[in-house]
């Protein structure tokens, strides 16, 4: 049974049941007067759609690539050309840091160091394939060092940014 | 191993943290590109007033 809407308390009831319980009411059974209630199902249980269907799967996949690799997040969701900037913006970074000799944080004794570890954390498999491979110095004893230092950490910080893009272009809150 | 002077590090450093910035934090590519370039220029414009600034306060 058809039923027409044209009060704004019955389209507020609709809505919240529509909300908790998209299940229990279909457009089979509502229809909104034109022009009272612009009402989208775009994305709801009852009229699924194949942008949907793409981006079915664990939501936060593209967090967790683009952690583990600069720009991995970005071309899961078929971003090349700015997966490929990324990419090359913070590997670029990071390899520039190594080569200046900068530091790898590898203990947590004081909260300078804890902090420098968290933006090393950052850089995901680059961080711990430098560690295993043994990459960087282990005390800075040079003044471009120093600066590699912080490239390393920066690297970090700007991949967790770009991983948390690649979030929120998967979650829809980003175009 | 490299050697890089403190101008050349700083515009390495304005150069890809700008490409970041302007990938992540605007939607469009027009945008994007106006503001990387926006961080860049305040990047390297930041450092080249404050190295007088320093360089006013030494001598």
């Amino acid at each position: 049974m058809r039923r027409r809407i044209t009060n704004p308390l019955t389209a507020i009831v609709v809505h919240c049941s529509l909300v908790s319980d998209p299940q229990s009411l279909t457009p089979d059974h509502w229809t909104l007067a034109p022009g009272f209630v612009r009402y989208s199902q775009e994305g709801m249980a009852t009229s699924p759609n194949k942008k949907n269907q793409a981006e079915s799967g664990f939501v936060y996949l593209p967090l967790i690539a683009g952690w583990l690799v600069p720009g991995a997040g970005h071309f899961l969701l078929r971003k090349w050309g700015r997966g490929a900037l990324l990419s090359l913006s913070i590997l670029a970074m990071f390899s520039i840091g190594i080569a200046m000799q900068g530091k790898i944080y590898a203990g947590a004794h004081d909260i300078l160091e804890i902090l420098g570890m968290a933006g090393d954390l950052g850089n995901g498999l680059l961080y711990f394939v430098s560690r295993a491979a043994g990459w960087g110095a282990d005390q800075v004893t040079i003044t471009t060092g120093d600066y590699g230092t912080r490239f390393i950490v920066v690297a970090g910080l700007l991949n967790v940014i770009a991983a948390v893009d690649a979030h929120n272009l998967r979650t829809g809150r980003k175009v | 191993m490299l050697h890089l002077d403190h101008f050349a590090a700083v515009v390495l450093f304005a150069l890809f943290a700008s490409v970041v910035f302007g990938i992540t934090q605007r939607d469009t590519p027009p945008r994007m590109f106006r503001y990387g370039l926006y961080c860049f220029v305040l990047f390297v414009g930041a450092v080249i007033v404050l190295s007088w600034v320093m360089h006013f306060i030494a001598h």
